[in-house]
C-alpha cells in the first residue's frame, strides 16, 4: 500500500465523518442507507467480482438479516447479538444453498439464489404469525453503544459508519490473506488454480457464503434504521438491483460496490428532476456501459487514464515479422 | 374427476405459452450463450404494440401483424445487433446484467409511455365454455393449446428437416466448425433471435386476453420462462416444452389442492430438486464441466 494511498483513504473515512454534519435528517437518512447497501454490495462482490458467480439473493440476505434481528430485537436481546445471530444464520444458509448449486459449474447458483429469494418472499408474506405478512414489523428499538443511544439519525449515521469501515476492513483483509489471493487466482484461471491444488468449489462456496453474511450485516442495521420491515423491501427485484450496484461501480473492485451503491442511492436524489424516465435513463446508461467498458464504471475509468498516461512504445519493426 | 381433467386442460394451456417462452430462452442460450433475463419483458411487450397497432385504427389481425413485425425488429434484430453482439467476447456475465438492465428499461418504459393500470387485450378464441364429461372446457384454453403446439411442432420441423435449420443446429452446437463447412454462423445466429421473437410474440397474444396487458407481466412470465427451460434441460427444445407444460399442471394443480398462497412456490421448489437430483434437466443432456 502506497503512501498517496494511505492519505487518499484517511481523507475518504475524513469526508465521510463530516458528510452528514449540519444536513437535514433525509440526507443523513439516505446516506445512512447508502453506507449499509454499500456492505450488502461488498459481499455481493466477494461472490461475483472474485469467485466469479452470480447470486441473485442478496437482497434475500439482506431479508433473513433484518427478520432475524427484528425478531430478536422486539424479543429483548441486545442487537449486538441480533446481528451476531443474523450475520452467522445467513453464512448457515449461504452454505446450504451454495453447497448444491456449486458442484455444477455454469450459472447455476444464479438459478437457485433466484428460486430461494422468491420463495423466501413467498415464506415472509405467507407465515403471518411471525413476520407480520405484508404488513410487516415496526418499532424496532434502535441500538445504543457505551450507553449512547443511537436513536437521532446523525448518531446512527456513526454507528452505521463505524460497521461500515469494521466490514470493509474485515473484507480488506479477507482479499489480501492467502486464502483472498486464492479468489483471484480462481478468476483469473480457474483450471490452473485448480491444477495448483486449490479446491475450487470449497473455495467459491466460502465466497459465497460469506459474501451473503455481509448482506446479513446489512440487513441487522437496515432494521433498526427503517423501523419499518416489509417483505416487498426484500424481493427478488432488489437483488437485481445490488447485482446492477456492484457490476456499474465495476465488479471485482475493492471500492467498485461503493461506487456502484452511490450511483443507485444518490443519484436519483440527485436527478430528482426526471421524475419517473429515472429508471429508463439509468437502466439505458447500465446497457450503454456493458456494452463500452463491462467493467463498470472503476474499469471505464481506468481505460480512460491509461489513454492519458506515458506509454510504452513496442517495437514496430517486430511486430512485422510477428504478423509472417 | 371432472375437476381434475378441468385443471389438467387449463393447466397444459397454460403450460403451452410458457412453454412457447421457454423453447425461445433455450434456442438463445445454444445459440450464443445468452441467458436472457428479459425474456418476461419479451413476452409482455408485442402485446402493447398490438395495442398501439389497434389504437391507430388497425383491426385486429393486421395489427398482431404489424406487433410481429415491431418484435423481429427490435426484440429480434436490433437486441442481437445493439446489445447482444457487442457484449459476446467480454463472456456471459456482462450481457447477463445487460438483459436484466433491458428488461427494467422495457418495464419503465411501458409504464411511462402507455400507463401503469392493466389494459384489456382483444380475445382471438370465441369465449365460449363446452360441457365435456362433466368437465368446462373453454375454447380459449383448446385454442391455446392448439397456437403453441403448432407453433413448437413447427419449429421443430423447421429445425430438423429444413436445410437452414441444420445449419442452425449446427451453428449451435460447435459454431467453429459450422463456420468451416461453411455456414453463415452469424445469420444463423440472427435466425435464433429472430424466432425467438417471433415466439415471444405468439405467447403474448395467447396469454394478454386471460391476464390483461399489464407493463410488469413479465416478472412471473420471465421467472416461470426460466424454471420451465431449466427443469426440462436446458440445452433441448422438447425439454423447454415438457418443463413448460408440467410447470403450467402443477401450478394449477397447486392453486386447488396445495394452498393458494404457496401456489407460486411449487415451481420453485420443483426448480430446486431438479438443480439437485438431476441439474441437467428432465430431457437434457450432460454437459457440465468440473471448471
Amino acid at each position: 500500500m502506497t503512501r498517496i494511498r494511505i492519505i487518499l483513504i484517511a481523507l475518504g473515512i475524513a469526508a465521510l465523518v463530516a458528510a452528514p454534519i449540519g444536513q437535514g435528517n433525509y440526507i443523513i437518512y439516505t446516506l445512512t442507507s447508502w453506507l449499509l447497501f454499500s456492505i450488502s454490495a461488498m459481499g455481493l462482490n466477494l461472490t461475483l467480482g472474485y469467485a466469479g458467480q452470480v447470486s441473485l439473493a442478496q437482497a434475500g440476505f439482506m431479508g433473513i438479516g433484518a427478520y432475524v434481528t427484528a425478531l430478536l430485537t422486539l424479543a429483548g436481546v441486545p442487537w449486538i447479538a441480533a446481528a451476531l445471530i443474523s450475520i452467522t444464520s445467513c453464512f448457515a444458509v449461504g452454505l446450504l444453498l451454495g453447497w448444491p448449486a456449486l458442484r455444477v459449474q455454469h450459472h447455476f447458483l444464479a438459478f437457485v439464489t433466484l428460486a430461494f429469494n422468491t420463495l423466501l418472499f413467498l415464506v415472509l408474506r405467507n407465515e403471518e404469525e411471525i413476520t407480520g405478512g405484508s404488513f410487516g414489523l415496526v418499532g424496532m428499538p434502535r441500538p445504543s453503544v457505551f450507553g449512547i443511544a443511537t436513536d437521532s439519525n446523525l448518531n446512527f449515521y456513526y454507528f452505521a459508519l463505524a460497521c461500515f469501515l469494521v466490514s470493509a476492513f474485515v473484507m480488506w483483509w479477507i482479499l489480501r490473506s492467502p486464502w483472498g489471493r486464492a479468489f483471484k487466482a480462481l478468476r483469473e484461471n480457474p483450471i490452473r488454480a485448480e491444477s495448483l491444488g486449490l479446491k475450487i468449489r470449497r473455495q467459491t462456496l466460502l465466497a459465497f457464503a460469506i459474501g451473503s453474511a455481509f448482506g446479513g450485516l446489512a440487513g441487522a442495521l437496515q432494521s433498526p434504521l427503517v423501523q419499518f420491515i416489509e417483505p416487498g423491501s426484500f424481493a427478488l427485484i432488489h437483488s437485481l438491483k445490488l447485482l446492477l450496484m456492484v457490476v456499474v461501480g465495476g465488479a471485482g473492485f475493492f471500492f467498485g460496490p461503493m461506487l456502484g451503491a452511490a450511483v443507485v442511492i444518490l443519484l436519483p436524489e440527485l436527478l430528482r428532476f426526471t421524475e419517473g424516465y429515472y429508471l429508463i435513463i439509468y437502466s439505458a446508461l447500465v446497457i450503454v456501459l456493458m456494452v463500452f467498458s463491462p467493467q463498470g464504471l472503476i474499469g471505464l475509468g481506468q481505460k480512460l487514464w491509461n489513454q492519458f498516461r506515458p506509454r510504452h512504445e513496442t517495437r514496430r519493426d517486430m511486430k512485422k515479422g510477428f504478423q509472417l | 374427476m371432472a375437476e381434475l381433467i378441468q385443471i389438467l386442460i387449463s393447466g397444459l394451456a397454460a403450460g403451452s405459452i410458457y412453454a412457447l417462452a421457454a423453447v425461445g430462452f433455450t434456442l438463445l442460450w445454444q445459440a450464443s450463450q445468452t441467458i436472457n433475463f428479459a425474456q418476461g419483458e419479451f413476452v409482455m411487450l408485442p402485446a402493447f404494440f398490438v395495442l398501439v397497432g389497434m389504437g391507430l385504427g388497425l383491426p385486429m389481425w393486421p395489427a398482431i401483424g404489424f406487433a410481429l413485425i415491431l418484435s423481429l425488429l427490435i426484440l429480434g434484430a436490433l437486441f442481437k445487433k445493439l446489445v447482444v453482439e457487442p457484449m459476446l467476447p467480454h463472456g456471459t456475465l456482462p450481457l447477463v446484467i445487460a438483459t436484466i438492465a433491458l428488461g427494467l428499461l422495457m418495464k419503465e418504459s411501458v409504464k411511462e409511455f402507455y400507463g401503469a393500470t392493466a389494459q384489456p387485450f382483444p380475445a382471438i378464441f370465441p369465449q365460449k365454455v363446452y360441457q365435456f364429461a362433466g368437465a368446462s372446457v373453454s375454447v380459449q384454453d383448446i385454442g391455446n393449446l392448439a397456437v403453441s403446439m403448432l407453433a413448437i411442432g413447427g419449429l421443430q420441423l423447421f429445425l430438423n428437416r429444413t436445410r437452414t435449420g441444420r445449419c442452425m443446429q449446427a451453428s449451435a452446437q460447435n459454431p467453429a466448425v459450422a463456420e468451416i463447412l461453411g455456414v453463415d454462423v452469424k445469420r444463423m445466429v440472427m435466425y435464433t433471435f429472430l424466432i425467438n421473437a417471433a415466439l415471444a410474440t405468439i405467447a403474448s397474444v395467447l396469454i394478454s386476453p386471460i391476464y390483461l396487458a399489464k407493463f410488469s407481466n413479465g416478472e412471473t412470465l420471465g421467472l416461470v420462462a426460466f424454471i420451465a427451460a431449466i427443469v426440462g434441460g436446458f440445452n433441448q427444445i422438447r425439454g423447454a416444452l415438457v418443463g413448460g407444460l408440467l410447470i403450467g399442471v402443477i401450478d394449477n394443480l397447486s392453486a386447488v389442492y396445495v394452498s393458494a398462497e404457496y401456489r407460486s412456490a411449487m415451481p420453485l421448489i420443483l426448480l430446486i430438486a431438479i438443480i439437485l437430483l438431476r441439474p441437467q434437466g428432465l430431457l437434457g443432456t450432460k454437459e457440465g464441466r468440473a471448471v
